[in-house]
Formats: C-alpha cells, structure tokens, sequence
C-alpha cells in the first residue's frame, strides 16, 4: 500500500527536475508516456483481428466496437476522476442501474417528455447519488473503498426495492431516444460522440486547470496536499460528485443502448470500470494517469470480446485473457515507476 | 494515532514549564490524561464484545418476535448458508489487518469448483480430486502472494486482475457446463445435521480452521507481527518481521480456505460450474469491516469477525422469514457496513473534542508566560 512517492510521481514531477538529455528527444518522452502500452496493445489487437478477419473492420463493424465501449468509457472517465485522488468508487454500476431504470421509468410514466430533460434528470440523480459518496468520504473521514462498498449495496437495493419485478423495454421509449445509438455522423454512433466529448472535456479540465492539477497533487500525497493549501476535501468531493453525473450519464445512454432496463441492471460492473482504469495507466493509488488511458483501456477490453469472436478463439477465454491485461498493466506500470526513480535519483547525484 | 501525538506534544508543552516554572503542574497534567480502557473493562466494552452483544440481542429478539425462527431447522440453514462467508471471512482478516486485500477470493473458488467437476467427471477418485481441487487453491493463492510480496505490486490491484483471470480460467476449464454427479454420500455429508441439534457437520471443519486463524492471529509472534505490518511496514521491518515471508503465506492462506469454500460451495448444492460463488468477494470483505477490521490495517480480530458474519447471516435470514423481500436485506447490509465505519469515526471526533478541551482547561499556567 505504501508505495514509495517517487515511484508514483506523475511526469511533470520528473521534468521539472533538471535533466538535459529528456529534452534532448521529443520522440523519447512520447515513448514514455503512461498511455503508449495500452495504446499499442489496442492496435496491435485490432490489426491482428483485421488481418485475419476483414470484416472486423467493416462499418458495421467499428460501429459495434464503438457502442460496445462507449458506456465503458464514460464510466472509467469518472473512475479516474476519483482513482487520481487516491480514492475510489464501488457503486457506480449501482448508479448506472438507478439512473437507467429511473430513465425508463421517465420515460413509460411521462409521456411526450423531451429526451433533453430526461438526461439532466438522469444526471441529477446521479450527481445526488454521487454526492452522498462524496459526503461520506470527506466528512466522516472514512476510507473510499469501505464507503462505496457499503452504497454499492443500498443503490442496488433501492433500485431492487423500486423495479422489484418490473422492466422496461425499448418500446416504451421515444424512437428518437433509441436512435441516439443507431445513427452516425461520419461512422461515430451519437452516444459514442457524447463519450468522446466528455473524455475531451475532462482531459482538458485535468491538464489544464488549477483544480485538475490539484487532483494529481492529492493523489500524490494528501497531508502534503493540504499543507500546500489545497482544499482537499472539497476537491475530493467534487471528484465523486462528478463522478456520479457520469455514472448518471452512462446510466442514461445505457437505457438508449440496450433494450431492458430493471433491478440488475449493471451489476457487477464496478470492477471491469477499474479493470479498464488500470489496464490503461491509472495507478491504483492515485497521483498519476489519465482519462485518456482510461478510455483507451476501456475500449481495449471491451474489444477484447468482439476480436476474440472475430478470431473463432473460444468465448471462454476471454476473461481468463482480461485478468492477463490487467497484470501485465501493473507489472508494466510498476517497471516504469521502478525506471523513472532511477532515472530522478542519478540526476538529483548529478546535481549535487 | 493523533492522540498520542497530541499527549507527546502536552507533556512536551508541560515539560518546556517544568523547566520554566516549578514542575508542580506536570503532574496535574498527566493525571488528568485520559488513560484508556485497561482490564475486564476492554474486554466486556470493545468492539468486538459489542458485535457479540448486537448478534445475541438480534437472536433474542428474533426469537420472541418472529414466528419459527426459534428452532434447530434455522440453525442448520443460518450455518449452512452463512459457511463460504464465514471460511473466507477468516485469512481475510489477517490479510486485511496487514494492510492489503484479496479480491479473488470468489474466482479461486469458482475455479476449483469448476476444476473438481472436470476431474470427477474425467473419471478420477474423489480423494484425488479433493486433494487436485485444494492444491489448485494453494497455487492460485501462491501466485497471488508472489505478485504481491515478490514483485511488489499494489494487492488492490493484483487481486482485481486476478479475479478476471481465475474467473476466466474457470471458464476455460468447464466452459458452461454443470457436473452435478457427485457420490451421494459426500454430498449426504455436506448437508447433513449433527443429530438434532440442528448444526451441519462441515461445522466441525470450519471451527477447526476459524481455531487456526484465531490461534494464529492473536496468540503466535507471527500474528502479532501481522498487526504490526498493519500500522507501520518499515517498522515491521525494523523489528524484525519477515514483511514480504508473511504477506506471501497471507495469500497462500486466502487461496487454500477459498478453495475449501469452492468445494464445500460444490457438494453442498451438488453442482460445480464456472459461476459458482461469483461476486462472494464483496460480501466476504464487506463482513469483515463489519467485525471491526480496520481496512488501513492494524486493527481487528478474528471473535469480531466472526459475529459480523453471523449478524449478516441472522438478520437475513430472519428478514427472510418475516417474508420481507431479498431488497431490504443488501440495503441493510450496506446500511450496518457503513454504519460501523462511520460511527467510530464520530465517536473519535468526540473524545478527541473532550480530549483538546481536558488539556485545554488543565494547562492554564502555560499562558501567561507569553
């Protein structure tokens, strides 16, 4: 659990420390970036399965490879969110299964609703959902994983005690709402082209704002964090809160996605979203990653299903090969992380 | 933790007077310290004595108050119901009070419930496939610990990706089929009841090894060491303890009860297939926080542990009874897991706020030095 700092240190730490040669070749510090091992695990997968399979890569396709990720994605955007600040969130396939099946109850008991009012519905409940986390974790001070542990069960609860039996079904939804994940512009499926908006959006507020930078800087180290005057509670809290409105989005989009929504929807997911996290260069105990590897690792296991089909290679193996992925992204991570404090401990010798 | 901070920088503060002033009022200070709990008082008051209390007064009251419950049929299906948790609940423990967790749990089970019903049905004996079944159990556990202890990486980590793998292979072992032909009298055995008390024999088995666990955390060097890796790795280390020995036979632990729990999950319902006691993992973990293991390590026990279990098993088991729906039962068990965190939490905030204002009031001479 107590990793040394230095092996979690996020790049920027690494070249703010005066070392010559890193600036040497632009080329060297792209190939050390924390995404490239997920990025060419994806392609090589994809060409492989293209190679042998050409249909893989037909419209149809991508069109099913994208729609297939597209609720991963969302869902591991807000996983690192919480992930980076050395927390994390159990209960978002809880929420995702409230937020659908609140959807499809929108929808069947208020007809003619129009579809933009159900996704900020949608997203409330899950910013609500999100926040009661939030509230817990930074208020009652007690860990993340006990916390979203024990609200895991009661969403899942709630939203047993609400369906109880019942479900809805695509039909009783607009055609237009459905539509949202048939049509494309320019071969992107809508639902994917709202992920992608959101990846670009929150990689843009973790790069380049004072709050998505202080999230790295509370992963890193929390008592250091507060010293330095970031609010961290507050910030914490923000993380699960918007973690919940995408928990609330995938929830939404899950309802235009698939046909039934009810009482199971979504369990069990919790742990594929960190899987996808992970497997895309998040650390596990925050400070370093970012959304964009997680969204190329949830497309990476999502994938894995679709190539190994397209492959004839049996169905049973996919999973036992996902576990692989996840290990060899730890142990990927850990070589990387055991390298760069080598590389910070000889250049803070050289300076001295 | 920050308690005694708190005491080392009063008696320091008092200490800075002392040499200041005539030492006449350091003792007042220290007299009035809090001293903590000491004797019969920490056992009859701490929290394990207070999961134990809450287990029996919810039997007592199941008993009066709903109909049925009081008789030796409740208790062969609360035990046969509650076992796989309870076995697993027990390394758990000692896992979690070093600091780590072991999320594959479920899968290993569900792996070797898989590969003993491949083995049964490739015709092998029993005995065989008992002892293959258990060593699988062994292995999966052991590269778990090798990971985790040898290579160094996060458990978190390692066990989510280990939970997909055993899982998958699982899968890949019996792929989706059932093997329910196990010889009836094994099967017999796993169901049957202790003459009329109602207790299933397996019970036996499971005392044996909660004994080992309990005897092993609290009364070897080698569990107590455990609590000292909990608080503190490097301090462990300085001490003396083998960190990385111990974490390695930890998960090896996890993975041969998990797999006593896979093969008792299979011949008590006489079915092995790749799904058996899938998503176990949450509710074993989620068990043991509620006995009173804290999830930073360092703190728990094996009694405590045990009542959880049984206060999960019980008041599912009597809301089932009363016919109130399987939905109230995981809202309660999220309910009594976060309760339990929170409510120490609160009541530490507290005797910390009497603790600072104990101080406060009894070092009065300190301030007009300035």
């Amino acid at each position: 659990m107590t990793n040394t700092p230095t092996t979690q240190s996020p790049a920027p730490q690494g070249q703010t420390v005066a070392r010559p040669e890193s600036r040497k070749s632009a080329l060297g510090s792209l190939i050390r970036l924390r995404e490239v091992p997920v990025t060419v695990a994806l392609i090589a997968l994809v060409l492989i399965t293209y190679a042998a399979n050409p249909l893989f890569l037909g419209a149809q396709g991508v069109k099913d490879l994208l729609l297939n990720a597209t609720i991963m994605i969302i869902l591991a955007v807000g996983q690192t969110l919480v992930i980076v600040t050395r927390n994390i969130d159990l209960s978002v396939g809880s929420i995702l299964g409230l937020v659908a099946f609140f959807t499809g109850t929108l929808f069947a008991t208020v007809p003619g609703i129009p579809i933009i009012v159900v996704f900020v519905a949608g997203m409330a409940l899950g910013a609500v959902l999100g926040a009661v986390n939030g509230l817990l974790v930074t208020v009652a001070k007690v860990p993340a994983l006990v916390i979203t542990l024990g609200t895991l069960y009661i969403y899942r609860g709630l939203n047993n005690a609400w369906a109880g039996g019942t479900q809805y079904f695509a039909d009783d939804r607009p055609d237009e709402f459905g539509a949202l994940s048939v049509d494309t512009v320019l071969g992107f499926p809508l639902i994917t082209l709202i992920a992608i908006l959101v990846v670009i959006a929150v990689a843009v507020y973790m790069v380049g704002t004072r709050p998505g930078r202080d999230l790295y800087a509370i992963g890193s180290d929390p008592a250091a964090a507060e010293l330095f005057g970031i609010p961290v509670a507050r910030r914490v809290f923000l993380a699960f809160l918007a973690n919940g409105v995408l928990a609330g989005l995938a929830g939404v989009l899950y309802a235009s996605r698939f046909n039934s929504v009810g009482a199971t929807t979504g369990t069990g997911m919790e742990l594929d979203v960190v899987a996808a996290a992970v497997v895309g260069g998040v650390a596990i105990f925050g400070g370093s990653g970012s959304v964009a590897g997680a969204a190329i690792g949830a497309v990476l296991l999502t994938t894995i299903t679709s190539a190994l089909t397209a492959l004839r290679v049996d169905k049973f193996w996919q999973q036992a090969i996902v576990g692989v992925l996840i290990l060899a992204a730890i142990v990927i991570d850990r070589l990387a992380g055991i390298r760069t404090a080598r590389k910070l401990r000889e250049s803070e010798a050289r300076d001295v | 933790m920050s308690d005694s901070t708190r005491t080392a920088a009063a008696n320091a503060n008092a200490n800075a007077n002392a040499a200041a002033a005539p030492a006449a009022d350091t003792t007042k200070t220290i007299s009035t310290l809090g001293k903590g709990r000491t004797g019969a008082a920490r056992i009859l008051l701490g929290r394990d004595a207070i999961m134990i209390y809450a287990v029996v007064v919810f039997v007592l009251y199941a008993c009066i108050a709903i109909p049925r419950f009081a008789s030796p049929v409740t208790v062969g299906f609360l035990l046969l119901d509650v076992i796989p948790v309870l076995l697993i609940a027990l390394p758990m423990t000692l896992v979690i009070i070093t600091g780590e967790i072991d999320l594959s749990v479920a899968s290993i089970a569900g792996l070797t419930s898989a590969l003993m019903g491949v083995l049964w049905e490739a015709g092998l004996d029993i005995g065989t496939v008992l002892v293959l079944s258990l060593v699988a159990g062994v292995l999966a556990g052991a590269f778990n610990g090798f990971l985790i202890a040898v290579v160094g990486l996060p458990s978190l980590a390692v066990t989510i990706g280990t939970l997909a793998l055993f899982r998958g292979l699982a899968l890949v072992v019996i792929g989706d089929n059932a093997v329910a032909n196990f010889p009836p009298e094994l099967t017999g055995l796993f169901t049957s009841k202790l003459g009329a008390t109602g207790i299933p024999t397996v019970m036996i088995g499971v005392v044996v090894v909660a004994l080992f666990f309990g005897v092993l955390l609290h009364m070897t060097p080698f569990g107590r060491g455990l609590y000292a890796l909990g608080f503190s790795k490097e301090a462990a280390t300085f001490v003396g303890i083998k960190v990385n020995r111990a974490k390695f036979w930890l998960f090896v632990g996890t993975g041969s009860v998990s797999a006593l729990a896979g093969i008792y999950w299979t011949l008590r319902y006489s079915s092995a297939r790749s799904d058996n006691a899938s998503g176990l993992e949450l509710t074993v973990i989620a068990a043991v926080l509620l006995g009173g293991v804290s999830i930073f390590g360092g703190k728990g026990s094996i009694p405590g542990v045990i009542a959880g279990v049984l206060l999960i098993g019980t008041i599912n088991y009597a809301l089932r009874l009363g016919r109130i729906s399987d939905v109230v039962l995981i809202i309660v068990t999220g309910t009594l897991l976060i309760a339990s965190v929170v409510a120490p939490s609160i009541f530490a905030a507290f005797t910390r706020w009497q603790h600072d204002r104990r101080v406060r009031r009894s070092l009065p001479q300190a301030a007009p030095r300035e």
